[in-house]
């Protein structure tokens, strides 16, 4: 096989690890802004439950109850979200907006208080790590031509977490679309009044939809402290949230499309790494800032009309009050 | 038509019921009943002590102006809003709304105004929304089909089951409401002003549809203030004025004066007294106006309108039929997509488009069909709602700031000339009632003594001693030599405060006649577009 | 999950009461949270009064900070009277500070700096303006939801910026991605001007940039509720029919509205590239942007408010970094954990002890 192959298939896989995190916080906060309720606090979110993994890792050791206070980190973020804006109808982008700050300055306010080094937890062993998975046969199959190097490479190899993230996708696809909460979950967030005179109650099904967008988002923050990375970093998220919200703008709120948006912006990042310094010919040489700027700038670019129209549940955004 | 039941139970009607509490599929029972039903929001009390009942598989009318309590009452009876004191009886049983869900788990259901219905599903999904069968969508789905289709042909409410809801009329958004409600096994329909947004031949058709329902035993509650329905569809009416039930009647015992002079409390004068005047110049003149929506629906479809001094012009017609747009581009907010307009002898086209700031330099005054959305800004003191439009104009704006001073000696001046009440300019405008609003929103136009006055609804959510007092007004200024321009869903207004009416019909001109010839009739087949 | 009823409070308890409760809310979640890391509340407190009030050199730190939550709070209020929510506030002040920044570097050498920094403060504003004014064309004219678009402009203001400075404007063979130093240009220090006036205090970082934010905080006032365009911009907040109605044209209101917002996120860059850095850096506005939004919601958007929460804000970001020197357990990121809070209870919550202070009133009202 050729180097050129190779490469290929290596820059997939790095863009597949690279996209874990966009997708499952994509699919998360599909199904809260599908609700009706804007979710700008992924990032929040995502961060909050990166340090509960990377602190219940370091202490305990356990990858898989990292992952479940990763979860519980994240999911009482979204409760917080929710009581705001569903129980107390406030501001959906103000309360977001709080739940990044006060996730950015809580998760190193309370780093150095446990771990005294600046914010960071302790450097992990593989052990209290997700590691990646090989699947049976990776490496006696290697010699077949083509599929041999996508099956070791790229299908195994990978962390369980980027399965979950994979598995994630049809899953919500499937949820949203084909089921009675998907569809209950769909008019609640076009027409919530039309849901309450069907006798639904409007604020258990968008606690549900934020509770679930907590859920993945926790998974999320987990895949980057104990699977990607070994520990947790203070502002590790990165504007990873950002990105997947954007994917979700980018997907107009539908599963697939934003699944198909997260690895593009996987592949624009995975692709930015190996670019750097590498004159392009007729080009010269790509600035990187540019390559990670390109998520946001096409976002703005979508959203102005300029590819397509970006299609927002009608409600969003909106408090539901019943009496005036 | 059905058996009728009446406020007044004798004794041994009263022991009847009590037999038929323990049987309460019996027919005899009646279908609802509301005993002494209160509900206030804040300090308005919509609801007082209102008690009623309502004959299994009878067409019940419940009649009253805007703002009477009839929607917050059917609101209670559904479960959207829990009532303060009162009982509600299903059959004959006590039984509590928490909510819809209860409503519906009791075998009513309701048709809103404005339709619950979710535009981007299909008419399939937005009737087993709420009732999906399963938590997998596919089989309840399927089921969903085959019983509308028996529906369908059962009530002879036929509609495409994949057809995208925004997609439909008005009419066929409303029998997919309807079907909703039978889907979920509705025996008691209840209608809030169902003909609100309707044709009159839709109206006709939906009155045949309730007429089915009934034979086939569905009991029904008409919401209406149009008393040609009550009259038309209903076998009992009751009459509701600012939130009392005052009256109970056998449709057929009944007549519109009657029943108009209970839902005011006092004789309706339908005329008003007004002296014939010279009409002068012509003021404003539309020519060819077309105005095409972004998705290319034409809203409003080679209009031709003259106004001239000294004379106010009627535009009457089923709302939706392109008034509000027509008044839109009069006023300048709207840019039409063809033809062109002259006010005052100055030409306005699609190349010269104007601004509504414009217009009232030429003086061309507004009174906006909705006032809380466009003629004042809540959260504004009455004071500075009382310059919108005119804020940079002197003395409200001097060397480039605002003289509040000025500005609320201005509204202390509007106030006390147009009655309104109470008179304290730093009052919030939202605090002043709908009447009161309407006043302020009126003079602050009129007293810029305009040449050209459109006014959009005028009296809709106004009591009637502030009717009467606008309807002079209104008069005054026609008196005066203005142009004045009065779009209204109410016929009564149109002919009495016109001199001459145009009936607006699917964007277009389709009559205009002197007021002199006008009645309600001749009007009504206009508005429906029939005698062409 | 019952209904949260609305009715509103008598308004001394609606403008003075509720917003203090709100924020007594925050500061009591944030004494739980320093409790629970192992410290004493009310020494934390302590230190943090001295720290931020104890010397003139701290109180100097303390307005120093105040200055940039004042154009940040400023920035988002005027916005927010608008109907606008502009979360751009980071991405304008970067951009402001690049303007004041390039300003300088071109002009420094020509010309004497009582020139060169009101042409700096100018090129501030507009540059923050300019990078207001595309989102708000966007929303203007083609639709786009002006909260992405700010918070997208954020992202790609600091992909520029890092850009600018690694591969530009870089100081010929330095090591980290600064520009030069400014020559004979930057915004005077306070304790030299009072020096000269004969008044001595300590050294700090305050410098003019403060008479600036205060002439803002004025301007904005006067601006909204004394002109004819503060009165069009605050009918098109709360009511754009009603804007539309009365004959404004809200594509230009809106370009205003942002326009101005961002000059005043970009003064951000006046002080601290102007008047403490004299040269351009990275990661100037550290958070300031987003903090004018707790900032603007604690004042209440009025700029009196904004003032005072603004020296509120600069009192803590002080404080918390003499606390953060004296006890090892608290970092100074603590500021920002209440910044959070500020806006969660102020903003997103504001209405939670409502129901609770009715009750309270009519009780008193009983008695």
């Amino acid at each position: 096989m050729s180097e050129g192959f190779d490469l290929i298939v290596l820059t997939l896989a790095a863009t597949l690890r690279v996209a874990t995190p966009l997708i499952l916080c994509a699919m998360g906060g599909l199904f809260s802004e599908r609700s009706g309720i804007i979710d700008v606090g992924l990032e929040g979110k995502m961060l909050m439950a990166a340090f509960a993994a990377g602190t219940v890792a370091a202490v305990t050791d356990s990858a898989w109850l990292a992952v479940a206070a990763a979860i519980l980190a994240s999911t009482a973020m979204a409760l917080l979200h929710g009581f705001a804006c569903i129980t107390w109808r406030g501001n959906q982008v103000v309360s977001g907006v709080a739940i990044n700050i006060i996730a950015a300055g809580l998760t190193v306010v309370l780093g150095t208080a446990f771990f005294a080094r600046g914010g960071q937890t302790p450097a992990l062993e593989p052990e209290a790590r997700l590691m990646p998975i090989t699947l049976p046969g990776a490496e006696s199959l290697v010699g077949v031509p083509v599929l041999g190097p996508i099956y070791r490479s790229l299908i195994s190899g990978q962390n369980v977490l980027v399965y979950v993230a994979l598995l994630s996708v049809p899953l919500t696809w499937w949820i949203v679309g084909k089921t009675r909460f998907g569809l209950r979950l769909r008019a609640v967030g076009e027409m919530p009044l039309a849901v309450d005179t069907a006798g639904i109650s409007v604020s258990w099904l968008r606690y549900r939809a934020v509770l679930l967008c907590g859920l993945l988002a926790g998974i999320a923050g987990a895949y980057l402290a104990i699977a990607q990375n070994a520990g947790f970093s203070r502002d590790m998220t990165a504007g990873q949230g950002f990105i997947a919200l954007a994917a979700i703008i980018f997907g107009k709120w539908r599963p697939l499309p934003a699944f198909g948006a997260c690895l593009m912006f996987g592949l624009l990042d995975a692709v930015a790494i190996r670019l750097q310094g590498v004159r392009m010919p007729g080009l010269g040489e790509v600035p990187v800032q540019l390559i990670q700027a390109l998520p946001y700038l096409l976002t703005i670019l979508l959203l102005a009309g300029f590819i397509g129209r970006a299609g927002a549940p009608r409600a969003i955004g909106v408090p539901y009050e019943k009496e005036h | 038509m059905g058996n009728r039941h009446h406020a007044a139970a004798h004794p041994s009607r009263r022991a009847l019921r009590a037999l038929f509490r323990v049987r309460p599929e019996s027919g005899a029972a009646p279908a609802i009943e509301l005993r002494g039903i209160d509900k206030s929001f804040g300090t308005v009390r919509a609801n007082r002590g209102v008690s009623l009942s309502v004959a299994k598989g009878s067409i019940t009318g419940i009649v009253g102006e805007n703002g009477a309590g009839k929607s917050t009452l059917m609101s209670i009876l559904y479960g959207l809003y829990e009532a303060d004191a009162g009982e509600i009886l299903v059959d004959g049983q006590a039984v509590r709304m928490r909510g819809p869900a209860d409503a519906i788990a009791r075998g009513i259901g309701m048709v809103h105004q404005h339709f619950m219905l979710v535009a981007p599903f299909t008419v399939l999904e937005n009737l087993v929304l709420g009732a999906e069968g399963g938590a997998v969508l596919r089989r309840g789905l399927a089921a969903a089909r085959a019983e509308l289709a028996r529906l369908a042909s059962e009530y002879g409410l036929s509609v495409d089951p994949d057809a995208v809801v925004g997609d439909l009329s008005v009419g066929e958004q409303q029998r997919v409401e309807i079907l909703k409600v039978l889907f979920r096994g509705a025996r008691v329909l209840i209608l809030d002003e169902p003909s609100a947004v309707l044709t009159p031949q839709e109206t006709d058709q939906l009155f045949r549809i309730l007429a089915t329902l009934k034979e086939r035993g569905v009991t029904v509650l008409l919401i209406t203030h149009k008393l040609r329905e009550i009259m038309a569809a209903t076998d009992t009416v009751f009459v509701m004025r600012q939130g009392e039930v005052v009256a109970e009647r056998r449709t057929a015992d009944t007549n519109p004066e009657e029943l108009a002079e209970l839902m005011v409390g006092r004789k309706v004068r339908l005329t008003l007294e007004k002296d014939a005047v010279a009409t002068g110049d012509v003021l404003l003149k539309a020519e060819k106006l077309d105005l095409t929506d972004s998705r290319g629906v034409k809203l409003l479809d080679g209009v031709d309108l003259e106004l001239r001094a000294g004379e106010i012009v009627g535009i009457a017609g089923v709302s939706g039929n392109g008034q509000t747009e027509l008044l839109q581009i009069l006023s300048g907010i709207r840019r039409p997509t063809g033809g062109r307009l002259q006010v005052r002898g100055r030409v306005i086209d699609t190349s010269h488009p104007t601004d509504p700031a414009e217009m009232r330099t030429l003086g061309l005054c507004h009174v906006p069909e909705d006032r809380q959305r466009q003629g004042m800004v809540a959260p504004f003191r009455a004071a500075e709602t009382s310059i919108l439009g005119y804020h940079k104009l002197k003395p409200f704006t001097r060397r480039g700031l605002l003289d509040h001073v000025a500005t609320t000696a201005h509204c202390g001046l509007l106030m006390e000339r147009f009655d309104v009440r109470p008179p304290i300019p730093a009052l919030r405008s939202s605090s002043f009632s709908g009447g009161n609003q309407q006043k302020l929103v009126l003079a602050r136009e009129m007293d810029r003594t305009p040449r050209i006055l459109l006014v959009g609804q005028p009296t809709r959510g106004v009591d009637i001693g502030a009717i009467e007092f606008i309807h002079r007004q209104l008069v005054a200024a026609r008196d005066a030599g203005c142009a004045v321009l009065v779009v209204s869903v109410e016929l009564d207004e149109i002919l009495s405060l016109s001199d001459r009416i145009v009936v607006m019909f699917g964007g277009r001109i389709v009559g205009e006649l002197p007021a002199a010839k006008a009645d309600e009739r001749t009007l009504g087949l206009m508005m429906a577009n029939a005698h062409a | 999950m019952s209904a949260a009823p609305r009715r509103a409070l008598p308004p001394w308890a609606e403008i003075g009461l509720l917003p203090l409760v709100n924020v007594a809310l925050a500061l009591i979640t944030v004494g739980i949270i320093v409790m629970a890391i192992g410290v004493d509340p009310l020494r934390a407190l302590n230190l943090l009064v001295v720290g931020a009030l104890g010397s003139s050199e701290a109180i100097g730190y303390t307005l120093y900070y105040a200055t940039n939550f004042a154009f940040t709070g400023l920035a988002v209020a005027v916005a927010f009277h608008a109907g606008l929510f502009n979360i751009g506030g980071e991405g304008q002040a970067y951009i402001g500070g690049l303007g004041a920044g390039l300003c300088v570097l071109a002009l420094d050498r020509f010309l004497p700096g009582v020139i060169v920094v009101p042409l700096a403060i100018l090129a501030a504003a507009a540059f923050g303006a300019a990078w207001a004014a595309v989102p708000a064309w966007l929303q203007a004219h083609r639709g786009s939801h002006i909260v992405i678009t700010t918070i997208m402009f954020n992202f790609v203001a600091a992909a520029l910026m890092v850009y600018l400075m690694v591969n530009v404007l870089i100081a010929p063979g330095s090591m980290t991605p600064q520009s030069r130093g400014f020559e004979g240009t930057r915004m005077p220090a306070m304790h030299e001007v009072l020096a000269a006036l004969g008044i001595t205090v300590a050294q700090s970082a305050l410098n003019l940039s403060i008479l600036l934010a205060i002439v803002c905080c004025v301007g904005v006032w006067a601006f909204l509720w004394h002109t004819p365009w503060g009165y069009a911009l605050r009918t098109m907040g709360h009511n754009p029919d009603a804007a539309t109605y009365a004959g404004n044209d809200l594509k230009k209101l809106t370009m205003i509205a942002m326009c101005l917002s961002g000059a005043l996120a970009g003064f951000v860059g006046v002080n601290e590239i102007l008047g403490v850095h004299q040269r351009l850096v990275l990661d100037f506005t550290a958070g300031y942007g987003f903090a004018g939004i707790a900032v603007s919601l604690m004042g209440r958007n009025h700029p009196l408010g904004i003032a005072l929460a603004a020296l509120l804000f600069g009192a803590l970001q002080q404080g918390g970094a003499e606390l953060a020197f004296e006890i090892p357990a608290m970092t100074r990121e603590m500021v920002v954990v209440i910044q959070g809070l500020v806006i969660l209870f102020s903003g997103a919550l504001a209405n939670l002890p409502r129901p609770w202070l009715q009750a309270l009133l009519a009780r008193v009202r009983r008695a």
